[in-house]
This record gives structure tokens, sequence and C-alpha cells, in this order.
């Protein structure tokens, strides 16, 4: 029968183009401002590690102003960053499986056989590539024991080997970062974790840097941080020396904890070394150390604000609209055709046959409002993406790498479109067989 | 065979209770063309809407082959009316986006028939009536005429035990109902228990009984003399919707 009732629902378009084509637009509209807003929140609020969600910590101690909290709002919070005495004390630690501490300088790259490149470049220690998963396409990141004194090496990522090297294998071909010779010892696959949750400062959703160097060569070079770096007391800062012992934090600090007990055995680390700081004076608000998985830092950090949870129910509020409207135009379209119904009745449909074809014109309805609300998201999104996109603003990175409207958005419009539809017909299929078909016999 | 006993059947407003069948009982033999005659309101489409399970009754009991009605489903009445039941209406009630083949096809496609077997039905039904070269025409490429003849085709494609025709030949001129009524009489003929709703007393004179309704309630029984059977007789028919 399923075959006769699309039949049928298609006679029923053809009687009806008008209405049906209106209905397929409301459903699309809904549709399509839905998966907009959800495809841009889902790429804000989602768990770019959820596989390891669990065993990776951000790593905070409040050293703050004993007065003032790092975070007015949020004053429990302590600051995001860390000092490099404090970073560096976690780094040395043999508790975690992998530790992370890095920052970001801005660089210049040459001597590739191209014009020099201006190379935004992550200083960071060599668990750095395990630890999050960033995929190696030539190559591979540096040994974690070789931080001190660190190699001359660099990793990569994709587009600025792209750019350097025409995307060709370069590792072993030496380059010049700033004014030090550097080996390439990698080169990263497309990665392009989204929210950037391991440095959430400068931009939630920008890209990752487009080259790597071990954490210490910053120092060495006496490069200053191009991200934040937050400062409490009056300090007498004349040289490096002087910026790595300040309370300056600057550094972003991430442990591997791969159980429960390595966790607690971390924590302890930090509280004893707080307690042994404090005694030396430092640490003046009260003992504040917090090992925070991703989930939770991305909703300390405020990665997705009220502002889109507000937008996401609203356009929830206009897909009901765009339904409900639906659903009034539906009724009138059933229930005008029910002398039609009251004749199939009498020719032995039943309840049950009524309401299945009726359905079965509301999926068709359905799939048609999916796939031109689809559409319309992929134009919207396309649009979106032109405001943002890097030649309209001059860079790359920001809310225009949100607008991919990738597979998971298509399954959403699908998944959305046909529930909401079929939920919506269900009622006017369902009003349709009730009517008593004698009514409509007579008087037809 | 129908039987009713008792059936009352109560449209209510807020206000009134307006009884359209009161202690109606009535019993039709197989094989047998019964004319039920009334003034407007006696309550006769309502008797026909019963009798074809398209209404619900308030009390009474309603055998239907030997079934008690009111206890089945809807999906076992519905089952029950596609397979026992045809209905001819007054104002053919044709599909009007569905062409001739396609409205005949609507009946033996709830009851699930293989597309072959709907076929031969469909043909045989349409040359019974005549339309056979009209199958791919629309309702409204035909006349009244027409029309009531394809809807007697689809009545009667499901090769039915009753036929339930309400005033069909009320939209029709005389030389049409002339047609249409022969056309029932040989139905009949067949075999086909047929119950005729109409206010023409000429035409219920053609019926076996005529039973005469005023306010839900017989009135009258008048049998007339049976007709003499067409040539061929049911077997002929039978064969030609097999």
């Amino acid at each position: 029968m399923l075959g006769y009732y699309v039949r049928l629902a298609l006679r029923s378009f053809s009687r009806n183009p008008g209405i049906s084509a209106l209905m397929v637009l409301a459903i699309a509209l809904g549709i399509a401002v839905c998966v907009m807003t959800l495809t841009v929140f889902h790429a804000m609020s989602g768990n770019p590690i959820w596989w390891k969600s669990d065993r990776l910590y951000a790593v905070t101690m409040d050293n703050w102003d004993p007065n003032n909290a790092a975070d007015k709002k949020h004053p429990e919070l302590p600051p995001p960053l860390m000092t490099y005495k404090d970073a560096r004390y976690v780094a040395a630690s043999r508790v975690p499986m992998r530790k992370v501490i890095m920052y970001t300088v801005d660089a210049t790259i040459s001597g590739a056989g191209t014009a020099p490149l201006r190379t935004p470049t992550r200083a960071t220690t060599g668990d750095f590539f395990a630890m999050f998963d960033a995929p190696f396409l030539y190559g591979g990141g540096w040994s974690a024991a070789a931080e001190d004194p660190p190699p001359p090496s660099i990793v990569l990522s994709r587009e600025t080997n792209e750019k350097l090297f025409g995307g060709s294998n370069s590792v072993g071909r030496v380059l010049r970062w700033n004014d030090q010779e550097f080996r390439v010892v990698g080169v990263l696959d497309d990665w392009f974790p989204r929210p950037r949750f391991y440095d959430l400062n400068g931009g939630s959703f920008s890209p990752p840097e487009d080259a790597y160097v071990p954490f210490a060569w910053g120092p060495a070079l006496s490069l200053q941080s191009s991200g934040n770096t937050e400062c409490w007391k009056p300090e007498t800062i004349n040289n490096e020396q002087d910026f790595l012992a300040s309370d300056c934090v600057w550094i972003e600090t991430w442990v591997e904890l791969p159980d429960a007990a390595t966790h607690e055995r971390m924590q302890t680390v930090l509280d004893n070394y707080w307690a042994e700081q404090h005694r030396a004076g430092r640490f003046p608000r009260p003992r504040n150390n917090r090992l925070t998985d991703v989930g939770q830092w991305l909703r300390d950090m405020h990665v997705v604000d009220n502002d889109n949870r507000v937008l996401v129910g609203l356009a929830f509020a206009f897909l009901a609209v765009c339904l409900i409207n639906t659903v009034g135009l539906l009724l009138a379209k059933f229930l005008n055709a029910a002398a039609i119904t009251g004749v199939r009745r009498a020719l032995g449909a039943s309840r049950r046959q009524i309401f299945s074809q009726h359905l079965v014109e509301v999926a068709i309805l359905a799939v048609l409002g999916a796939a031109l609300g689809c559409l319309l998201a992929a134009l919207g999104l396309a649009a979106v993406h032109h405001m943002y996109s890097a030649a309209h603003l001059g860079y790359r990175g920001g809310y225009q790498e949100l607008t991919h409207f990738d597979t998971v958005g298509v399954a959403w419009a699908i998944v959305l479109a046909v529930v909401a539809t079929l939920a919506a017909g269900l009622y006017p299929a369902w009003r349709v067989g009730r009517t008593p078909p004698a009514v409509y016999l007579k008087s037809q | 065979m129908l039987k009713m006993q008792d059936i009352s059947k109560i449209y209510r407003t807020d206000l009134i209770e307006t009884y359209a069948l009161r202690q109606f009982s009535l019993e039709v033999s197989a094989g047998e063309f019964v004319a039920v005659t009334g003034p407007s309101g006696s309550g006769k489409t309502t008797f026909l809407n019963v009798a074809g399970l398209l209404e619900d009754f308030e009390s009474g009991s309603y055998q239907l082959d030997g079934t008690d009605v009111r206890a089945l489903s809807d999906d076992a009445r519905s089952r029950l009316r596609n397979q026992r039941i045809g209905f001819i209406f007054q104002s053919f009630n044709l599909i009007p986006d569905l062409n001739v083949q396609d409205n005949v096809e609507v009946p033996l496609r709830y009851r699930g028939l293989a597309a072959a077997d709907r076929r031969e039905r469909i043909d045989s039904a349409l040359e019974l009536v005549g339309l056979a070269s009209r199958a791919r025409h629309m309702p409204s490429q035909l006349s009244g005429g027409q029309q009531q003849r394809v809807a007697i085709a689809r009545a009667i494609a499901g090769d039915p035990a009753f036929l339930l025709a309400d005033e069909p030949t009320g939209n029709l001129d005389s030389l049409m109902a002339r047609q249409v009524m022969d056309l029932l009489e040989q139905i009949n003929d067949m075999g086909t228990t047929i119950l005729l709703v109409t206010h023409d007393p000429e035409l219920a004179r053609r019926a076996q009984r005529n039973v005469h309704l005023i306010d839900g309630q017989i009135s009258d029984f008048r049998a007339y003399e049976p007709r003499a059977a067409a040539s061929g007789g049911a077997d002929a028919v039978g064969a030609a919707l097999a």
C-alpha cells in the first residue's frame, strides 16, 4: 500500500500545489533557521576531544591578589594561566602521564625559498601532539625528554607546509624561524579543534598556530607571549629573568591523568607545592588549586555564552510557529478533502489506512521540507561564512570557521524536519480519519 | 442475510434528540431487491448508513451474514464493508482526480488484491456497465449517467453480497435513470442483494419488496411479483466478475 499512498500523496500535491508549496516552504524555513543556529551552537558547544575529556585537565592555581579575584564575575575561579615558575614545576612532575606547558609567540619564517612568512607559533613541550591527538601528515614531534636544552626542531601546520614547500614532505628541511635555524621534524595534517579548548585566549574558535617549537626556545630567545599576559602586583621587571620569576601569568598548563588515583596524586602535588609557596609568602589567597577536565573547562571559560542559548531557543520557537502554521494548513487541506476520505471509508478503508495514507503525505512533505531546509541552511551558512570570510575581514579564523555545513548538520536537518513535521502531521492525519464519512457522503 | 432488530439511531444536539431510526427491524434475504421509500427525513439514508456500517446505532442488534457488527473493531467493520458491501450514491461520489479505472480500483486496493486480479476485476466491471472504452477518462469527461455507471462498476468490482444504493437515479434524467435501474436489476439477477433508497414510487415498484419509512419506523411492507430472471442470470455475471 505504501506505493499507492505515495501516488495518492503526489496527486494531492498536484490538486493543491499552492498550499502544498506553502507547507514545504514553512517547514523548510523553520528547519533552515534551526539548523543554521544549531550548527553554530553545536560547533561552539561541542567538546572537540570528548574521547579524552576525562583524562585531560587544565591546571590552574590561584596566585592572585588577596583583595581582588582574577575574574570578578567568577571569583571562585583561579586565573586560567600560570606563572612560568609554577608551570615549570608542573612540567617537572613525574605524576602525570603527559604534561604540556605552552604559550604563543609571533615569529617569521624565512629561508625556505619563499618570501618571509609571518607565522604565529606555539612554544610547547613535546607531549602536546600526543596529548591532544594532533595528527601528523609527515614525521612527528620531538621527544619530551629533549626539552632542556631544546633541539632546534619545528613542526609545521599543513597549511604552512603548503605555503613553504608546496605540500611536499618537508621533514629534514632546514628553515629560519626568527633568527634561528630550525629543522622540520613533522608536518601536521588538517587539525582544527573547535573550540580551541587548550588555549581559549584570543578567540575560542581561532585556528591552531601555523608552527610549533619546543617550549624552552621561547624564554631562551626572550620571546614574549603574543597571547594574554596578566599581572596583579607591582613588580620590578628589568630583564627576562625578572619576568620569568614574576607572579605574572601567561602559560597554559595541561596534564593527562589516566585514572582517579593519578588525579588524586596530582592534586596532592599541587596542594603541597601551594603550601610550600604559601609559607614562602606567595599564594596570598585561600588555597584553590584546580584540575579541570575539558568539559568543565569549556563551561568555566564561558565558551558558549547565554546569547547563543537564547538564539537557539528563538530558533526553535520560530520552528514551532512554522510547524503550527503547517498543522493549520494540513488540517485545512485534509478536511477540505474529507468528502473524498468519506468515499474511501465507504469503499472499505479503515481509519488506520486513512491515517497511514495521510501520514505518508505528511512524510513526503517532511522530506521535501528537509531537502529545501538543508538547501536554505547551506545558503544561509554560506552567507554567514562569506560575511566573516578571510577575504572580507583579512584574517583567518573566528566565526566563519563555524559555518561549515557538515554531515552532522545535514543529519540534524533531516532528523529534525522529519520528526518535527511528522509530529505536527499526526493530529491532522488522525483527525481526518475520525471524520464520520456519512456526513460528507450525503453533502458532496 | 441482513437482519436488524429494534435498531434505534439518535442524532443529538445540545438541545434536542432526534430519532432517525426508532425500534427499526428488518430482515433481507440473500438475493432480494428491496426498495426503501419514504418522505425526506424519514430515516432512509440513515438506515442505509447503518446497514453499510458507516454509522453506529444506539440500541438494537444488527447481523450481517450472521456477524454481529456491533462487536467489531473499526478494522473489522471496514474489512466487512470492503468485502461484502458496495455503495452507490445519488451524487456518484467519484474521486475527481482519479480516472475511471483508478476509481473502480479503490475498493480493490483496500482489499489488498494483486495487480493482475485488480486489473481483471476492473475490466469485467467496466465491461458490464458498458464503459470499458472509457477506462482512462476522468470523471469530468463523462455524463451524469456514465458517472453513475462508473460508480456502479466500482461498487460491484469487489463482487459484494450487498449493494446499497442511495437515490442512484436522483441526479439523472429519465432515460439515464431507466438505464441505471436496468443495470441494477441485472446485477440483482446475478445474485447480489440490493437495498435501494428512493422516494420515487415508480422505481420502488421495480423492486421485489418495498419498505416504507415514516419517522424512522416502518409503516408499510409491500411485496411485488418477482421479475423474470435476465438471460444468463447470476452464473454469467458471476463468471464475468470472478
